[in-house]
């Protein structure tokens, strides 16, 4: 070919491409997610679900509902309590949205392709320290929570926030320690790295170190507030928790946040557990030859990691609609008291075996 | 390209959509507040005093021993990413370090700032 292209073009161009792939899926997972929250327990009790809005009159099993919800909820009144901090509780959505998509941006979708001659990453971001760069980020969402809980000027706003970030503070320690084992074993802090040495399904995260997949599992629930961790928002006590008195669009953005932080962990769990983009028993890179076409094997380990990060988000609904939720001094010791204990045995046994098996 | 770039881009559309969702309603929606619907919700019993009052100490001490620990991890994240070159040295290394966190967070224990009831 004639075209010749400079690598920052081909780079930049690349980033804004892959950038609007990513955040178009990140920001259609929350509908989704809302319309699976409803048909899948609406399976599991015999019940229906959703099932009537559709486009036309085509049902698709009440897919649009929450694009029906959507547009209802942007055109609600807001009410601003009475005594609410004003910059902070409208800073407070702000800081619940962003975090999540940093993270999402950070993930490799796809193995490296080629392009003009050049190694274009799938991750957006793509820093060689990428593991402390989620830690980072991930502990910026505290803030959101944080800020909107205390500047509504409510008391189950405020118990809800501080019960939200202790618990999300608190979780995050154990779901840090169960990674180091991760990084001992790939030696790597790059995400793409780790996925590259995932290429058999023996050298699975998830087979070499169970007990970081256990605690990270664990870990998960509670850093996204869900159930059985959602005690920030147990609607029994707290009515809504830190999102009481947030309505329309601001409401919608807390939702936003907290399915694309679950999607960005289930991401991140298939990711260092479970190969990430490698599909099983076959290498995907192996493709783009058999094609003859750039970008096959991309495709196919993109599609099978949205596979693996959507068994995560069904465990999500799954595990919620069977587990009860626990109670806060529960929470409090099985993090504190169990996890942290448990994965810095993790960590000193899995540096003990490597240091046997390598030196 | 400085692969921070892309933070950059990510971090400005990240807050532009927070932006907009979070002013979005001062557009669209109706607004009309009376004194009854502004009031902060507490299941419709008229609200005793200010929200922003005092809370449990419990909180704090949580939030000061998750920076001493969530230093630790960090700290055992560049162990674990220099663990080749070090060999036996790192591991013999970092049990002293984990001696000295393990008695650390045994102190903590016994002093009961765990204890949540």
């Amino acid at each position: 070919m004639g075209l010749t292209a400079n690598e920052f073009t081909v780079q930049f161009i690349g980033t804004l491409i892959k950038f609007a792939i990513v955040a178009g899926i990140a920001l259609n997972i929350p509908p989704v997610m809302v319309w699976a929250e409803r048909r899948i327990p609406a399976m599991m009790q015999r019940r229906k679900g959703p099932n009537r809005v559709g486009i036309f009159q085509f049902r698709i099993y009440g897919l649009m509902q929450s694009l029906a919800d959507t547009i209802k909820l942007i055109f609600k009144e807001e009410v601003v309590p009475e005594g609410a901090h004003k910059a902070f509780y409208h800073l407070a959505p702000v800081f619940a949205v962003f975090p999540a998509f940093l993270i999402a941006m950070a993930i490799p979708y796809g193995p490296d392709i080629q392009v003009f001659g050049y190694t274009v990453p799938l991750s957006v971001i793509h820093v060689d320290v990428g593991f402390l760069f989620i830690f980072a980020v991930s502990s910026l969402a505290v803030y959101g929570v944080t800020i909107a809980g205390w500047a509504s000027n409510n008391k189950y706003s405020l118990l809800g926030a501080l019960r939200a970030s202790g618990q999300m503070i608190s979780y995050e320690i154990p779901l840090g320690m169960s990674l180091i084992p991760i990084v001992l074993i790939y030696g790597s802090l790059d995400l793409n790295k780790i996925v590259e040495a995932q290429t058999h399904v023996w050298t699975w995260g998830v087979f070499l170190s169970p007990i970081s997949f256990v605690l990270f599992l664990i870990s998960m629930f509670a850093e996204t507030n869900r159930a059985p961790f959602d005690l920030a928002e147990a609607e029994g006590e707290l009515v809504a928790g830190f999102h009481t008195e947030y309505t329309s669009a601001k409401f919608a953005a807390f939702f936003l946040g907290e399915y694309v932080s679950m999607f960005v962990l289930s991401c991140l769990a298939s990711t260092v557990f479970f190969g990430g983009w490698q599909v099983p028993f076959f290498d995907v890179r192996s493709l783009d030859e058999m094609f003859g076409f750039v970008g096959v094997g991309a495709l196919v380990g993109f599609m099978s990691l949205l596979l693996k990060a959507a068994f995560f988000m069904w465990v999500y609904v799954w595990v919620r609609w069977t587990v009860p939720r626990f109670r806060y001094d529960q929470l409090m010791n099985l993090g504190w008291k169990y996890m942290i204990p448990l994965g810095l045995i993790n960590v000193v046994v899995t540096a003990v075996i490597l240091a046997a098996v390598r030196f | 390209m400085n692969p921070y770039l892309p933070v950059l881009i990510v971090l400005i559309f990240g807050l532009t959509l927070g932006a907009i969702l979070s002013g979005l309603a001062a557009f669209l929606g109706p607004r009309n507040p009376r004194p009854e619907k502004i009031e902060p919700y507490e299941c419709g019993v008229p609200t005793v005093t200010n929200a922003n009052e005092k809370m449990s100490v419990k909180f704090y001490l949580t939030a000061i021993l998750f920076i001493l620990f969530d230093i630790e991890t960090i700290f055992l994240y560049l162990w674990a990413k220099a663990f080749p070159q070090l060999g036996w040295f790192g591991v013999s290394e970092i049990m002293v370090f984990m001696v000295i966190l393990v008695a650390g967070y045994i102190y903590v224990v016994k002093r009961g700032a765990l204890e949540w009831d």
